[in-house]
């Protein structure tokens, strides 16, 4: 006996509804192929360019009670970023990360769309110009891609240095936001 | 961690309902017949509410089988009238259960679950007792009491 798409989404709903759940999840689909979307209650946690498996992973940063729901304002305005037509999010993001890096985060979200910056101005703008490497460790741990703007920090030469969802993704972010490489 | 043994991880939430959803609901409609669908809803709404509570990932398929008993009895005890239920069931494996297996609606709510718990799902009568909240011989009986009923019935 399988249960039908109705009965299903009649039980995620009320699951969310009544505040059971620890993290929802949800897969969208981008340019770039699907993105896995992840949501608390306090707001967008977790973009992941892998989709497959990662409920482990949700249990184990948020809780076990992992499940997937849709996120309808996170994939509309992920849509309308992709379409061109949203150039900063409104979501609220919860960020659960160590002070410094929070505080670069935070720095990286006041990157505006279409301009890049390097490591070592992000570095300079939360007062630790010596931290450029820190830095990229930070980019490199970002846990909303694409919402918080790490494809828009480049090396001091200008070069694409790295990029979780691959270089090519990164490259074509800055395409779509017609920002001006070196 | 330390002086802790080894055991199966609870799953996340997901897996858990992914494993258990389908047959839970095919549980369900042979106790409830066409109210199954709340109970069923009811059912998960409670394993998840307990859910970030549980010590292993041991024995989840019997504990969620228990919690559906529970919410089937309660309804069975609000509601006794029974409902036939037409559908064929698809996942029977005992010739003697599938034969009989349409009058199980006209047994007392604990022999039922019984029945259809042992001969329906193949559960041991230790998850049974479980599921019933009663002894392991109180199962074995409720289950064998359930049996006898069918063949006097039939």
């Amino acid at each position: 006996m399988t249960i039908t798409p109705e009965l299903d989404a009649q039980f995620r709903a009320a699951a969310v509804r009544e505040g059971l759940v620890d993290v929802r999840y949800d897969v969208v689909e981008s340019p770039f192929g699907e993105l896995l979307v992840a949501a608390t209650d306090r707001g967008l946690c977790r973009i992941w360019f892998d989709p497959e498996g990662q409920e482990e992973e949700l249990a184990r940063l948020f809780g076990l009670r992992v499940l997937r729901s849709p996120l309808d304002e996170v994939r509309r305005e992920l849509d309308e970023y992709f379409d061109g037509t949203r150039h900063e999010f409104d979501l609220p993001l919860d960020l659960r990360v160590a002070a410094f890096n929070e505080q670069v985060l935070h720095e990286l979200a006041r990157v505006p769309y279409g301009i890049t910056t390097t490591y070592g101005a992000l570095a300079n703008k939360v007062g630790r110009p010596r931290a450029a490497r820190a830095v990229g460790t930070v980019m490199n741990r970002n846990p909303i891609p694409i919402v918080l703007p790490c494809h828009r920090v480049l090396g001091s030469n200008g070069s694409l240095t790295g990029y979780a969802g691959g270089l090519d993704m990164k490259l074509k972010l800055l395409q779509l936001e017609g920002a001006i490489l070196a | 961690m330390m002086g802790v043994v080894a055991t199966e991880p609870v799953p996340p939430f997901e897996r858990f309902y992914l494993a258990h959803r389908d047959e839970v609901l095919g549980y369900l409609r042979r106790l409830l017949g066409q109210r199954a669908e709340d109970a069923w809803q009811e059912t998960f709404l409670r394993a998840l509410r307990a859910y970030d509570r549980l010590q292993h990932g041991r024995h989840l398929r019997a504990w969620v089988f228990t919690i559906a008993t529970n919410v089937a009895m309660d309804e069975l005890r609000v509601k006794p009238q029974p409902v036939r239920n037409g559908e064929p069931s698809v996942e029977l494996e005992r010739d003697a259960f599938r034969e009989l297996e349409h009058l199980t609606t006209d047994l007392p709510p604990t022999e039922r679950a019984a029945v259809v718990l042992r001969y329906g799902y193949d559960l041991p009568y230790a998850q049974i007792a479980d599921a019933l909240g009663s002894s392991e011989e109180a199962a074995r009986a409720a289950a064998s009491s359930g049996v006898r009923r069918l063949r006097r019935n039939v």
